[in-house]
């Protein structure tokens, strides 16, 4: 373990246990972390190509944080990963992407099955605002079709692990959208781990948020880690470095698309990287 | 706390601030008060003409009784005219056509904001205007023509399948061309655009965010759409329907022609016969002063109903914005 990561559990060190026996569910995902991996991933808006062959490996159980300049193609590489991407109209792809060595675009594979498995917390929060904060934490089992005996476990525990069950253990039945906005967005991550996702993906999941707010996602992510794969598009370097095992760092050119620059551990990433861009980029010269 | 005097303050008053708009702003504030405010004239004039022109008919007849009575004749002395039977006639017709039209409006809005590519939708949204422009006479004489004709196996068959509900059941040889269900399917028809474009308005406007939410958690798109879409545009749902209903109760033309226009409170709905407030004054204005009286009194009901039902639904649609009850 690098010095990193003792710091890291030191920070969170109020954490019970790193890996919580998770409340049964009946047809959700196989347990576990998974890694996930793309292959010579390309992205497309009609014409034009925004993400070129893209070979990156998201190793289980470990937080990946994807990093680069506005409009470098991250957000779109994360939605590639959970099939988000072919919602778009006009949106095209190539390449593959290995879920537990599988590929989510093969043949005959069902979206739906891959977005359960792989869960999405987005950069603006986005409970559902009349449902109350316990049907919020629920709605991705009734939407996916997975059961669960102890429904009141499962809110508690996915509350507890997004670090929200303390504030609103008293108001389960309030309107999610009556919460703050860090409140929100850990109620989204709560939602998102309900049906007990392999993969986590976040997009900018601070950047609508204040510090405090910020902090506390941070340490959510800390706990989350080994228990799911988490791969985090942020455009803070400092979150980068905070919560992350391994790094990537995108860059889109003048008039081309967005390419992986050069991904490493954190630690290399942010001391010695390859690319000069890439130590320009992380020191804030530029981006 | 007690113990501290007090510093006598004057009570603190918010200042008068008072802004002198620009001369382009205060003509353009008169204008568009004066046309909001000629509408509000023009309904009331038109009320007021009702009620004057009206009163010869009310005046003798009396308001309950020309309300409660179902027969029309102008041909005895004194002559007997009651509203009650083209009113059952024309609720009987609206309430087909929006229970007929509201369904496959909502779908086909559904469709067209949630299921099709852009290029079908823009082309769906250019039909569904489209169906909205076409003059309501050609409707009624289509209506007339061909599917007065063709609509009677349909007829036949729900009598046959749903007789045992009381107004589906028809008498053996009787005529079921010119039915109040016919003009329903048409009128029907003609509403079917409006509640088209307002409950696609309202669900193209379903927040993106939480319909994305919906997906990424592995949902399908009904699932989706039964999450998000459908609680949010319910308010759009109820007032389309109102507004369809409105348009539906003054419909005229389609319906003089489907229907004999001979008031009675008919149960068989299937069956020939049947009138409504508007058809019946389209085809008999050319009266005596008081038979236009008594039209008058009955475009009066009419005209207060449609206006109540218009002011429902526009309460709906604008309370429908602000975050209604979802339920999963």
């Amino acid at each position: 373990m690098t010095t990193i990561t003792v710091d890291r559990a030191r920070s969170n060190g109020t954490h019970p246990s790193p890996t919580p026996r998770l409340v049964e569910l009946i047809g959700g995902p196989p347990p576990g972390a998974a890694a996930i991996e793309a292959r010579g991933a390309c992205a497309w808006f009609g014409d034009r190509l925004v993400l070129e062959s893209v070979d990156l490996l998201m190793p289980a159980g470990q937080v990946t944080a994807l990093i680069g300049p506005s409009g470098c193609g991250k957000s779109t590489f994360l939605r590639l990963l959970n099939r988000m991407h072919e919602l778009v109209p006009g949106a095209a792809l190539d390449g593959e992407v290995l879920l537990d060595g599988e590929d989510v675009y093969r043949h005959g594979r069902r979206a739906q099955e891959v977005r359960t498995r792989i869960g999405m917390v987005f950069q603006k929060p986005n409970p559902f605002p009349a449902m109350s904060i316990r049907d919020n934490v629920l709605s991705g089992l009734k939407l996916a079709q997975i059961k669960c005996h102890d429904k009141d476990g499962l809110v508690e525990q996915s509350l507890e692990r997004a670090g929200l069950w303390k504030e609103v253990r008293d108001r389960l039945h309030q309107p999610g959208g009556a919460l703050s906005g860090g409140q929100q967005q850990r109620l989204c991550i709560a939602r998102s781990l309900a049906v007990h996702p392999n993969v986590l993906l976040m997009d900018e999941p601070c950047s609508a948020l204040d510090p405090t707010s910020t902090r506390r996602i941070e340490e959510t992510i800390g706990e989350l880690r080994h228990q799911v794969t988490i791969v985090i598009v942020t455009h803070n370097m400092q979150q980068a470095q905070r919560v992350s095992d391994h790094c990537a760092f995108f860059l889109a050119e003048e008039n081309e698309p967005g390419r992986v620059i050069e991904h490493a551990t954190t630690t290399k990433m942010f001391s010695t990287p390859d690319d000069r861009r890439t130590l320009n980029y992380v020191e804030g010269r530029f981006g | 706390m007690d113990a501290e005097t007090p510093v006598a303050s004057p009570p603190r008053r918010p200042r008068v601030v008072v802004d002198e708009p620009a001369r382009v702003d205060r003509v353009f504030d008169a204008v568009t008060f004066w046309s909001g405010f000629s509408v509000l004239v023009l309904l009331s004039i038109v009320g007021l003409f009702l009620l004057t022109s009206s009163g010869d008919s009310l005046g003798q007849t009396g308001l309950w009784t020309f309300l409660t009575r179902v027969e029309w004749r102008t041909d005895v002395q004194p002559a007997r005219i009651g509203v009650l039977g083209l009113l059952v006639g024309t609720v009987v017709v609206a309430v087909i056509a929006v229970v007929l039209a509201v369904p496959v409006g909502v779908l086909a809005a559904l469709f067209i904001t949630d299921y099709s590519s852009a290029r079908l939708r823009r082309v769906l949204i250019g039909l569904v205007d489209l169906l909205a422009a076409i003059p309501s006479l050609l409707f009624g004489v289509w209506g007339f023509v061909l599917l007065s004709n063709q609509m009677v196996p349909v007829s036949r068959w729900i009598s046959d399948h749903f007789g045992w509900i009381p107004f589906l059941a028809t008498e053996p040889n009787r005529d079921l061309t010119g039915s109040m269900f016919i003009a329903g399917v048409v009128v029907g028809i003609m509403v079917l655009p409006i509640i088209t474009s307002v409950a696609r308005e309202v669900f193209s406007q379903a927040p993106p965010g939480e319909k994305e939410a919906a997906l990424a958690l592995g949902s399908t798109r009904w699932g989706m759409i039964r999450t998000v879409v459908l609680p949010y545009g319910k308010g759009g749902i109820v007032g389309g329907t109102m507004l369809a209903l409105g348009r539906a109760l003054g419909e005229t033309i389609a319906v003089a022609l489907l229907l004999p226009q001979v008031p009675l409170v008919s149960k068989n709905i299937l069956e020939y016969g049947g009138a409504t407030v508007s058809g019946f004054i389209a085809t008999h204005s050319g009266g005596d002063p008081f038979t236009v009286s008594g039209l008058m009194a009955a475009g009066l009901v009419l005209f207060i109903i449609t206006l109540g039902t218009n002011m429902m639904a526009s309460v709906v649609v604008s309370r429908s914005r602000s975050g209604v009850g979802v339920e999963l």
